[in-house]
Order: C-alpha cells, then sequence, then structure tokens
C-alpha cells in the first residue's frame, strides 16, 4: 500500500485507444486529473518525478509536429525517457509492417507507446500485441481521444461545464478522428452535438450517433454555445468533395458574420493546424473568442494526466490484487 | 490404391440426399470401377459379386461430393499461400471433390498453356477433380479478349477476370457475344471500382463508426444492370459470380424472369456472416464482395431458397501473414472456406432456414450443371464421387486443424453441427475423418 496514490485506482485501464471505451466518470476523471496538470505547467518549475525511470516512445508513421511535441513535453514534465520515432511512408514501403515495428520496439520494454497511424484501428492492433500501454494519437478518420479530451477541459475551463451546452462541429467530418472521439465525448457528458458541413463530407449514418445534421452555417450556428472548427485537407477541396476553397469559405468558411449567429458569448475552437481563408478568417482565429491557444496548453496538461492515469494503474495492479481496494 | 479403385463397395443403411434425383431416403450405394452402380431405397434387382466391401454408414448422410465454382489458388505464383496440391488436400477434408479454379494467378491463366499447366498439375498432384477457368482478358487487363475458343478446347469451363470487374461495356458486349458462339460460360464478379474505391467494408453506420471507408451496395448493382442488358442485347450466358445484397437477387430475379440465361452465386460467408461480425477490425472478414447487413444476409438466404440464387461457393482466398496481418484498411480480401464451406452450410439447414436438398442442391448437381460437369450427382452411370457426413455431429474449428497453406478462416473458433467422415473420388477414399 505504500504506492498508493489518490489519483490511481480510478482510472480502470490499461490503454487509451479510443473515448468510446471510457465511462463519463472515466471521463472526468481524466478532465480532474486534467486541471492539476495544468496548475503544474504553470508553475516555473515544471518538472514531476512521477514518471522517473519509464520509458515513453512516441511512434509517429504520419508527420504531426504539434501532437507529437505536446505528448514529448507532456513525458518529460512527468520525468520519463522520451525518444520519437517518425516512421515516414518510405521505410513502411521497405516492407516492414507496423506489426514487425511494434514487435522491434517492445522488444526494447519500453512503458508507453504512443501512436499515431493512418490507419483506423492501428493502435488497438498494436495493443493486442505489445506489452506495455498504448495510447492512441489518431488513427485514420476512428479516434483521436486526447484531442477530445483536451477540447472538453478547454470548454469546461471556459464554460464551467459540458452538459446541456450545445457544439457546432463544423466541416470535413467525414475524415475526422477530432469530430468522432468529441462527438462521442460531449455526448457522453450530456452536451448538444450538431454537425454541419456539405453531405459529401459527412459520413453515412451520423444522424445515428447522437447528432442533429445541418448543411447551412446559418441554420446550424443559430443558439450555439462553442463552434468547432474542422480542418479541411487541401487535397480534399478541389473538386474531390468541395469543387474549390473559395465556395467552400464562402459557405462552410468562419467569419465575423457567420460568428454573430451563433450565441453572444459563443467560442470558437479549432484543432490545428488552421487553413486560414479556407475554414475559418484570420479575425476570428485571433480575436477574444478564439479558445485556440489554450486549446495547445491543456493539450500538454490532458496528455500528462492520460499518461499519469494510466502508469498509476499499471503500478498499483500488482499489489491491489490482494485485498488493497479503495 | 489401385486395390482400392478396383475393388466394389457397398455402402449401406446410408440416408442418400441427392438432388439430381430428387432423393432424400434411407438405402444404400453400390460403388464400382470407380463409378456408382446403384443407388437407393430399393435393391432387390440389383444384383452384385459376392466380393464387395460392406460398410454400414450407421444412418449417417451421403451427399454427391460437393463441388465448389470458386477456388482461388496460389499455384502458379504464390505457392506460399496454396498449391493446388494444398487446396485438393483442404477440398477433400471439407467434402469437395471438384473445385472450379479461379485464373488469378501469375502468371495470369490467359493462354492455352496455362490451361494444359493446371491440368497437368493437377492430374499429377491433386486427388480431387480440378477444373480450371481462364481470364475472359488477357492479363486480366480489361481490354482485349483471350483466345476462348481455343482455351474451352484445352478444358476451361468459364471465363472470368476472377476479383476483378470489367468496366468497358463494349468489350463486356463483345465477350458475351463471341464466348455466346462457342457455348461458353463467362462468370464475373460485378464491382465498379470507381464506385468502391478505398473502400473496405460495407458502408453505412458501422463503417463510419469504424472510421473506415464504406462500399456502397450500388456499386455492386450498377454493374451488375449493365451486364444483364447486355445479356438481353447478346444472348450470351452469364453467372454473376457472387452477389450479396438484396437488391443485386432482386434484379437477377428480374433477368431471370425474361427468361434470360443468367445464374447467380453466393459465397457461404454472405450467408453465414454479417458485417457485424467485423467487430473490431478483425482482417480474416474483410472480404470481396463486403459482408453486409442482416438484412441482406437474410434475403441472400431467401434467394437461395427460392432458386435466384442457384449456386454456394466457398470463394476459397487463401491469404498469408504478409498479406493480412495489418490494420484493417490496409488488409487483403479473402478468406479461405474450402474446409467449412458444407459445415457452415448446414447451420441453415440446422437452422431450418433452407431445405437439405435445396442446400445440397447448390453445392452439387446446380454448379455441376452450370460447368458442365460430370460430378455432382448420384445416379448410377456417374462418377463415384461422394462425401459420408454426420449432418448431426458437434465440433469447433481450430486453426491448427487446417489443411490449407493459409489460416485466414473467418470461422476460426467457430461451433458447427455436422461434418464429413469420408470422401471419395471416383470410388477412391482420399480422406477419413479420424475420431
Amino acid at each position: 500500500m505504500a504506492n498508493f496514490k489518490n489519483t490511481s485506482l480510478v482510472f480502470p485501464h490499461r490503454h487509451l485507444l479510443g473515448i468510446e471505451t471510457l465511462s463519463p466518470t472515466d471521463i472526468e476523471t481524466l478532465l480532474d486529473l486534467s486541471d492539476k496538470s495544468v496548475a503544474v505547467s504553470r508553475q516555473v518549475e515544471k518538472k514531476k518525478n512521477t514518471l522517473r525511470g519509464r520509458t515513453q516512445i512516441n511512434l509517429f508513421f504520419e508527420s504531426s509536429t504539434r501532437t507529437q511535441s505536446s505528448f514529448e513535453l507532456a513525458g518529460k514534465r512527468l520525468g520519463a525517457d522520451v525518444m520519437n520515432m517518425s516512421v515516414g511512408s518510405s521505410s513502411v514501403k521497405k516492407g516492414e509492417t507496423l506489426i514487425d515495428t511494434a514487435m522491434t520496439l517492445n522488444a526494447m520494454k519500453p512503458d508507453i507507446l504512443v501512436v499515431r497511424h493512418q490507419a483506423a484501428g492501428a493502435a488497438e492492433l498494436l495493443a493486442q500485441k505489445v506489452d506495455c500501454s498504448v495510447i492512441n494519437a489518431g488513427d485514420g478518420a476512428h479516434e483521436h481521444p486526447t484531442q477530445a479530451l483536451l477540447d472538453a477541459l478547454t470548454i469546461r475551463r471556459a464554460k464551467g461545464k459540458i452538459a446541456r451546452l450545445t457544439v457546432a462541429i463544423c466541416g470535413d467530418v467525414l475524415h475526422s478522428r477530432v469530430a468522432r472521439s468529441n462527438i462521442i465525448l460531449l455526448n457522453a457528458l450530456g452536451a448538444r452535438v450538431r454537425v454541419i458541413a456539405p453531405k459529401t463530407l459527412l459520413p453515412i449514418g451520423i444522424e445515428e450517433l447522437g447528432v442533429e445534421v445541418f448543411t447551412r452555417m446559418e441554420a446550424g450556428l443559430k443558439d450555439v454555445d462553442i463552434v468547432m472548427m474542422l480542418r479541411l485537407q487541401r487535397e480534399r477541396m478541389t473538386g474531390s468533395f468541395v469543387p474549390s476553397i473559395r465556395e467552400y469559405f464562402r459557405f462552410f468558411g468562419l467569419d465575423r458574420t457567420r460568428l454573430e449567429i451563433a450565441k453572444p458569448d459563443a467560442l470558437v475552437m479549432h484543432p490545428g493546424p488552421m487553413n486560414r481563408g479556407v475554414e475559418i478568417s484570420s479575425e476570428i482565429a485571433d480575436g477574444p473568442r478564439s479558445l485556440i491557444q489554450e486549446q495547445v496548453e491543456m493539450g500538454v496538461a490532458v496528455r500528462m494526466a492520460v499518461i499519469e492515469a494510466i502508469i498509476d494503474n499499471h503500478a498499483v495492479d500488482p499489489s491491489n490484487a490482494d485485498g488493497g481496494t479503495a | 490404391m489401385s486395390k482400392n479403385r478396383s475393388k466394389s463397395r457397398l455402402f449401406t443403411n446410408a440416408r442418400i440426399v441427392d438432388p439430381s434425383q430428387n432423393m432424400d431416403e434411407i438405402g444404400s450405394i453400390l460403388v464400382e470401377k470407380g463409378k456408382i452402380a446403384a443407388c437407393g431405397a430399393d435393391f432387390s434387382r440389383i444384383k452384385f459379386k459376392k466380393k464387395v466391401e460392406t460398410i454400414d454408414c450407421k444412418g449417417n448422410c451421403i451427399f454427391p461430393g460437393l463441388v465448389d465454382g470458386r477456388v482461388f489458388i496460389g499455384e502458379p505464383g504464390a505457392e506460399h499461400r496454396e498449391t493446388i496440391a494444398s487446396a485438393s488436400r483442404a477440398a477433400a477434408a471439407g467434402g469437395v471433390t471438384s473445385m472450379v479454379m479461379m485464373p488469378d494467378t501469375d502468371p495470369v491463366i490467359d493462354d492455352v498453356a496455362l490451361v494444359e499447366f493446371v491440368r497437368r498439375t493437377a492430374d499429377e498432384t491433386a486427388e480431387v477433380n480440378v477444373y480450371p477457368t481462364a481470364a475472359l482478358t488477357r492479363g486480366l487487363n480489361g481490354r482485349e479478349m483471350t483466345e476462348i475458343g481455343l482455351m474451352k478446347q484445352a478444358g476451361a469451363v468459364a471465363f472470368t477476370d476472377g476479383r476483378k470487374t470489367i468496366s468497358d461495356a463494349l468489350l463486356m458486349r463483345r465477350a458475351l457475344t463471341y464466348a455466346g458462339d462457342f457455348d461458353s460460360l463467362i462468370m464475373h464478379y460485378t464491382e465498379d471500382e470507381s464506385l468502391s474505391r478505398g473502400g473496405v467494408m460495407n458502408e453505412g453506420l458501422n463503417a463510419s463508426r469504424l472510421g473506415l471507408a464504406g462500399i456502397p451496395v450500388e456499386a455492386e448493382v450498377i454493374p451488375l444492370e449493365r451486364d444483364l442488358r447486355l445479356v438481353g442485347l447478346t444472348n450470351g450466358r452469364y453467372h454473376a459470380a457472387t452477389i450479396s445484397t438484396a437488391e443485386s437477387a432482386n434484379v437477377i430475379k428480374g433477368a431471370k424472369s425474361k427468361g434470360l440465361s443468367v445464374t447467380a452465386g453466393i459465397s457461404i460467408n454472405h450467408l453465414a456472416l454479417n458485417e457485424n461480425d467485423i467487430g473490431r477490425y478483425r482482417t480474416f472478414f474483410r472480404l470481396s464482395p463486403p459482408l453486409r447487413t442482416e438484412d441482406d444476409r437474410m434475403a441472400m438466404v431467401e434467394a437461395l431458397c427460392d432458386g435466384t440464387i442457384d449456386i454456394i461457393v466457398s470463394n476459397h482466398d487463401p491469404q498469408d501473414v504478409d498479406t493480412k496481418r495489418h490494420p484493417f484498411a490496409e488488409a487483403a480480401d479473402g478468406a479461405v472456406g474450402l474446409e467449412t464451406m458444407l459445415s457452415a452450410a448446414l447451420r441453415l439447414y440446422h437452422n431450418g432456414d433452407v431445405p437439405l436438398l435445396r442446400l445440397i442442391e447448390a453445392m452439387t448437381s446446380a454448379p455441376a450443371r452450370l460447368f458442365g460437369l460430370p460430378g455432382g450427382s448420384l445416379e448410377p452411370g456417374k462418377p463415384a464421387d461422394l462425401i459420408v457426413v454426420d449432418i448431426d455431429e458437434p465440433w469447433v474449428l481450430h486453426e491448427g486443424d487446417l489443411r490449407s497453406r493459409s489460416k485466414n478462416s473467418p470461422f476460426e473458433g467457430a461451433r458447427f453441427q455436422g461434418r464429413v467422415l469420408q470422401t471419395l473420388v471416383a470410388g477412391r477414399t482420399i480422406y477419413a475423418h479420424e475420431s
């Protein structure tokens, strides 16, 4: 019982593969823990010792400066040894499969594997094969759980609550793991979720995931508390999904006029990186109602909380086996 | 071996189920010189030699050996996945005595020499009957017709581009017309590649939830409808290789009611499984066509019962770890099926979904008739290709039991009721289950 910590046991998961596998209590636990991590990150001395001697490997098959550095900082602030591995698509073409790469890394005995991969289900597949904890940093168009958690934390800190807020997720929902994770999480915590996009960018059956569907910003933004913009990949706006950038911005971009449709105190979010002038105008992105910088700060805090919760749970597990319950 | 062949054998006390004679009765079967000499309950007028080996079937069933109309084999080109010999062993264990082999090999079977290669290799290494199909276009390129007449003479039983769909409507029209002159069967898998591009499973809520790109039902139906109109134009013989949706069954039914020479097949997977089986990204359930909804599966069962669907195939498609141990979106399509087709099909009988005679017909006499093969029947004079089956025995499939070189079975760990006890080809026992 010596290493019992008050944060442990309350998060009964070995991996974080998606929001879908979390209960509302799990989510609240992580958000509470994240609030504490925000405080740590705002101190002059930002380092904790929780993860001293532990190894965290960031395995990124898709490049992502933002998410990767956020995970790296989170691990380092907890005192872990962090190694970054960016596996370009070229080395995958050399014949080594995802599982081969994972088994190689597994043999190096890491404690945590943070993985980003272009294929849905990749993190789950890895979790079945390796001995350490796996954190999903984005798998195809499936889930990006830490992004949804950091978005929720940002909202909760800005609005004081999540339940009964109306959140509009706007843009390329079809290809977005951020949208999927957010839809599940916000629903779990009792928010009202809308999606606003042209039908070509909406997945089939999306209504059944518990969202209201709008294809016009003018209608969808009415009475909204939070406007969450999504990034639209450039290759998808030249005729394959939408005809052109200017047409997209005209109908689905967020500018001042559109934001006025939402509630007067509505706030704006974007997971980044932004396409200024495509989905969001600079005026809004840099304006007083933008939470975009807060999201980045909350990202580090949420990832610290997730890593800590998973490792704690891990460490306490064996001693817990002989009856020590909380 | 030769002793085994020459000896006459009498199978008694068997439930004989032979759709070709509309027979389901307790009786005996006499096998002489590799052929069925007599079959049925009425043996009073049959005279046979005294030196006959008698086998008491103890009430178990005898079916004609199964005829599997769609089998992918890795020989030539991918022998690590499957050879003709290993497929033959798998077939024997599954009660399949005739395999119709697809031309998607490397090199592609698009030339007389390759048709002959398959037949020769089968003669030398396979214990079951192997009937090659040939490519409809050179190298499966979808542009130039192959030598349909010559390859038919060499023994190709049908012409098909295998897993591929011919997008060029004019080529399809000419192929149907030309093949019609040789009374050759064209077998076609329909999936509009531009409509299904990037898709890896059935389109719908499940795919959206998993973050996977979907393949709409229309990708199958649109080229199928085009083909059926071309059949009307040309009077060719057309077989839809594997349909998977209720709407496909409807258009096939419509074409049949117009009197067109159209038939349809279905893979056993689409009768036994649905898209929910994919669960959390299980790549062994990644198939082509994709597993559809339960509504579609039930429509397929109905279409099988009413004869809209003519034959059941295993769609045996061996894939190894190189192609299956990947994230779902990056894995290959396909599942092995020779060894499980019968047991999986018997589920439909045990559930009361399909009558036994109809079920067995779709795996014996119907495909034999479609491809013009000698087997698939227990009528006197036919080759003694038959299987003894305990249709009630419960068993569980373990990966290690599979004889196929590839182990990508969606039925791993599945519970079955009914299994093959003995398989005979031309009167010779090539498989006996050890209990």
